[in-house]
């Protein structure tokens, strides 16, 4: 698995390839769309991330120091940024992710979504991830 | 007919000079304001008249003898003058500054609650409300052991006139009601409503929040018993908002918050209050932003009104035109009367992204549930994105909005 900071530069990357929002936009929703669907069973109040307007769900199972993580949400555009996000911190060590610093939302154009006030969850979302892997450190 | 006729003197190209933040541009994109039933924009004259008043006249209003406090106080009066005249209020003094609509509900229901309203009585609130004509009397009936009733609404988003009657009853104190939904955009027939309400001894708070830039108000000729709108939405600067009572009714409620300015006798032992209006407003009021509500006045009393509506009204006709032509789109709220806005949703696709898209072309429009979330589940939906115009937008800006809904939804699908 790459490290934590190499996705992010990976990200950074492909959308240095993008020409505009346009495309920016395109490439987030096509990743909304292939998002795996998490189980119905976790689409529940207890998984919920309560956004005002996008709501996001998001579950974690631990194995072997290694935390995975599954997320869902009703707004296709929110769904493409969780995706971005899953793919960074899914199958790493709660250590890893801990420590990780998030620069590459920002870094892509995007890091207007990650205002409070946007209201669509994903702050909460990342704030979340980062709880779940401080509550799994040794 | 010459054309001179046909189009009246309302000439929108000169009207929009007069709001500079329709000038700028957002994302790279001409801005297209659609979210004026959340709040208006600003014309230059009420910018100018704050800084005026702060950089030459600003003092402390009342109890001045000094020469500024003198002249502050004289325009901050002015403009309850100018409010008085502008909803066809009969006193003076039955205008209250508050910090906007909400505060205004909130007074009435606490104030009027306390002096009318008892065990076993009954409130009525419309099923149209926004939250701030809600929640203050849910709080209310909490407080005084009475029952919320709520009229129901029909699927047009039109309140259920047959109903009406069977809800209103000897117990029924008052009836909560907007003079036009924020999230449906549906104007109610007040004109039947209080009457009725009358009949049975209740009276009636009207929430003029969203009314208020769209039609003429004359609250003596509808005969509401309290009247409420907020200076932002009236083209003024935020954090005023106005209470109008029927001034035997004010009087015979006890005051809300104490303090500055309310009193006339201050002892240890107790207090004696003041006159109205100045009963309801304790502590130093919101100077400068009251007296730009005024030349927010001055902009619209000096605006071809009929002008401006026609021309509001023929936008939003062929902006409603277009989205039914739009294929899975579905306005909610089709009833037969409505301000110029259009709630809606789009079958497959979210509310939060067709706002993220729209926003990236320069389009502001509102998304989610209003702050009106029983009128969301009445209708089975999360929420909806709503376009709402005022009389400074143009046809240009309704094709635009088109155009690019048609194209955010491509994208989404």
């Amino acid at each position: 698995m790459k490290d934590i900071q190499s996705i992010q530069e990976d990200f950074v990357q492909d959308f240095s390839l993008l020409e505009d929002w346009t495309q920016r936009y395109e490439y987030i929703i096509d990743l909304g769309k292939t998002l795996p669907k998490i189980d119905d069973l976790y689409k529940t109040d207890e998984y919920r991330i309560k956004g005002c307007q996008s709501q996001v769900w998001l579950h974690h199972r631990y194995e072997n120091n290694i935390l995975y993580f599954s997320a869902d949400s009703d707004a296709i555009i929110t769904k493409g940024l969780i995706a971005l996000v899953i793919a960074v911190f899914n199958e790493q060590s709660p250590e890893a992710i801990a420590k990780a610093e998030v620069n590459f939302i920002a870094k892509i154009g995007l890091g207007e979504h990650l205002s409070p006030t946007r209201a669509n969850g994903l702050n909460s979302m990342i704030q979340k991830i980062k709880h779940i892997a401080a509550n799994h450190l040794a | 007919m010459l054309k001179s006729d046909v189009m009246p003197s309302f000439e929108i190209e000169k009207i929009r000079k007069d709001f500079p933040i329709l000038a700028r541009q957002v994302h790279g994109k001409n801005l297209v304001y659609f979210d004026n039933a959340a709040s208006a924009q600003k014309p230059k004259i009420v910018l100018d008249t704050l800084q005026n008043f702060y950089s030459q006249d600003y003092a402390n209003v009342h109890r001045g003898v000094h020469y500024l406090s003198q002249i502050s106080t004289d325009a901050f009066e002015k403009t309850r003058d100018a409010l008085q005249v502008f909803i066809g209020a009969k006193h003076r003094e039955e205008i209250i500054f508050t910090a906007g609509s909400t505060a205004s509900i909130n007074l009435v229901a606490q104030c009027f609650g306390e002096a009318f309203i008892g065990e076993g009585d009954e409130i009525l609130v419309s099923g149209l409300e926004h939250h701030a004509n809600l929640v203050p009397w849910q709080i209310c009936a909490q407080k005084r052991k009475a029952v919320l009733r709520i009229m129901p609404m029909l699927a047009t988003g039109e309140l259920d006139m047959e109903k009406l009657p069977l809800l209103l009853t000897e117990k029924t104190k008052i009836l909560a009601i907007t003079a036009t939904s924020n999230a449906l955009g549906t104007i109610t027939d007040l004109v039947n409503i209080i009457p009725l309400a009358h009949q049975v001894g209740a009276k009636v708070l009207v929430d003029g929040a969203q009314s208020i830039a769209h039609t003429k108000t004359d609250v003596q000729a509808l005969d509401a018993d309290f009247w409420v709108c907020s200076s932002h939405k009236l083209f003024g600067p935020t954090g005023v908002g106005v209470l109008y009572g029927k001034k035997d009714l004010l009087e015979a409620m006890p005051v809300y918050q104490s303090g500055g300015d309310m009193i006339k006798t201050v002892r240890y032992e107790s207090s004696t209050y003041n006159e109205l209006p100045h009963k309801f407003e304790a502590g130093t009021p919101n100077i400068a932003d009251v007296i730009a509500l005024g030349s927010a006045l001055d902009y619209i009393n000096n605006l071809d009104w009929h002008g401006a509506m026609a021309h509001e009204k023929t936008l939003h006709e062929n902006l409603e035109k277009g989205l039914l032509g739009i294929q899975g789109l579905r306005i909610i709220g089709t009833a037969k009367h409505k301000a110029p806005l259009s709630s809606f949703v789009v079958e497959g696709v979210h509310n939060y992204d067709l706002g993220v898209l729209l926003d990236k072309m320069g389009i502001a429009i509102r998304t989610g549930h209003h702050c009106a979330e029983p009128i969301m589940d009445f209708f089975g939906v999360a929420g909806t994105a709503r376009a709402s115009l005022a009389f400074y937008n143009t046809q240009a800006e309704v094709d635009y909005f088109l155009e690019s809904l048609k194209k955010a939804i491509n994208m989404l699908r």
